[in-house]
């Protein structure tokens, strides 16, 4: 129980996908201008990166190591098709808003890192749960910076006003380098809670 | 029809850079920028890989998968006309550069040992990077055609190239100096970026349509 518990929470502050193991920042930084591109990509990864961590881990034992790169691959496009295909269906707005950063979750690190570094060697239920686990840290990592972007960006929270009317948006904080700033400031933050530096 | 070219390569050079903008193949460009002769070799892989796979995707895509697509050939039926089998765009084009990786691979180490030799371990890797997948999927979003397809994957590769060797040259210097403990690292990596980035933009007046 007790491992089960560290499965999934370990990922969230102190084993963090994005802010530790340095996996799938690319769409971390993309899909963060506002809260509600931010929310429905955290959901699809935590999807595809939960099954896809099931799937590989019930194969472990079929796939030959030296092809598996390649069976890897074809499980987590396959997935990623589907997910892209539900949201064109059901939330096509959101969907064009994301575009290319659906089809990216392919090649997001996260997913075949993990599938590397867990699911090869571990049972389907705590892959399973090892995938939650890491695509909730992505998600908290998404949704900090999300916020701080569209409140500083807009003065606005999924689309409510938070600060007052007077509030010029700070246009930086929606460009790309707003959210480079604010995520490496995130990650001062959370090395000087934890203690834990990186020595160059 | 040459204006349009050289706007699309340096558009995707500096304007729209794969990094600096869309943020596309972050994790490769942050681990590998602490020494500058890594981050070339990474920066000529990735503009060897990226120029060969737009082209090759956009045939693909134009051939087969598209709607309408398959109008050239000579099969009977109305079906045909309206099949629309872009869905498989994702894994074709991942199957597209999973294989000419291997395939750039084999030809370098067959015909040019010492450019295999200094990419090392950075050619396999490319296959799971995000700007090269990115690339495709940005040339099937705006609609171009062959030739824009592969002037935009050479720019967006040169974009990458100048990005990456450019930060790596900043955190050579960034050695000697005194950083906050919690900020070393990763945490600096990004600022210093945001701060690329935030210069990067100046090009963004650029306009080459007269």
């Amino acid at each position: 129980m007790a491992k089960t518990k560290e499965i999934v929470f370990d990922p969230l502050s102190d084993n963090n996908p994005i802010t530790v193991q340095m996996l799938g920042i690319c769409s971390a930084l993309a899909v963060t201008v506002k809260m509600e591109t931010a929310a429905v990509m955290c959901v699809a990864v935590i999807v595809v990166i939960a099954f896809s961590n099931t799937l590989i881990s019930l194969l472990r034992k079929v796939i030959p190591s030296k092809i598996r790169m390649i069976v890897e691959m074809a499980v987590i496009a396959s997935l990623v098709i589907i997910v892209d295909q539900i949201l064109k269906a059901y939330m096509y707005d959101v969907s064009k808003q994301l575009s290319v950063f659906v089809g990216l979750i392919i090649t997001n690190c996260i997913v075949m890192g993990r599938a590397e570094a867990f699911a090869l060697q571990n049972p389907p239920l705590e892959s399973f749960l090892d995938g939650i686990g890491n695509g909730l840290g992505y998600s908290v990592v998404l949704l900090i910076v999300a916020s701080a972007r569209e409140i500083l960006g807009s003065g606005e929270w999924y689309g409510m006003q938070i600060l007052p009317g007077g509030y010029m948006g700070n246009g930086l904080a929606a460009l790309p380098p707003g959210a480079f700033i604010i995520i490496g400031l995130g990650i001062w933050v959370q090395r000087t809670i934890t203690g834990k530096f990186e020595t160059e | 029809m040459i204006v349009d070219l050289i706007n699309i390569a340096v558009q995707a050079m500096f304007i729209e850079n794969m990094i600096l903008a869309f943020f596309l193949g972050m994790c490769s460009f942050l681990a590998l920028s602490k020494k500058v002769e890594t981050a070339a070799g990474l920066g000529i892989a990735v503009v060897f890989v990226l120029t060969l796979t737009c082209p090759l995707n956009y045939l693909i895509h134009s051939t087969f998968l598209e709607k309408g697509a398959w109008l050239w050939t000579v099969l009977p039926g109305e079906s045909f006309k309206n099949l629309d089998l872009s869905f498989l765009n994702f894994i074709c084009f991942i199957a597209v550069i999973a294989t000419s990786v291997q395939f750039v691979e084999l030809v370098l180490d067959r015909f040019f040992p010492p450019l295999y030799n200094a990419l090392g371990i950075f050619l396999p890797l490319i296959t799971v990077n995000c700007s090269i997948l990115g690339g495709s999927l940005f040339m099937v979003e705006r609609e171009y055609n062959l030739a824009e397809s592969a002037v935009f994957g050479f720019g967006s590769g040169m974009g990458f190239f100048l990005a990456i060797v450019g930060l790596a040259a900043i955190r050579k210097k960034l050695r000697y100096s005194h950083i906050p403990n919690g900020l070393r690292g990763l945490g600096m990596t990004f600022i210093l970026t945001g701060l690329m980035a935030i210069g990067f933009m100046c090009f963004a007046g650029i306009s080459l349509t007269n």
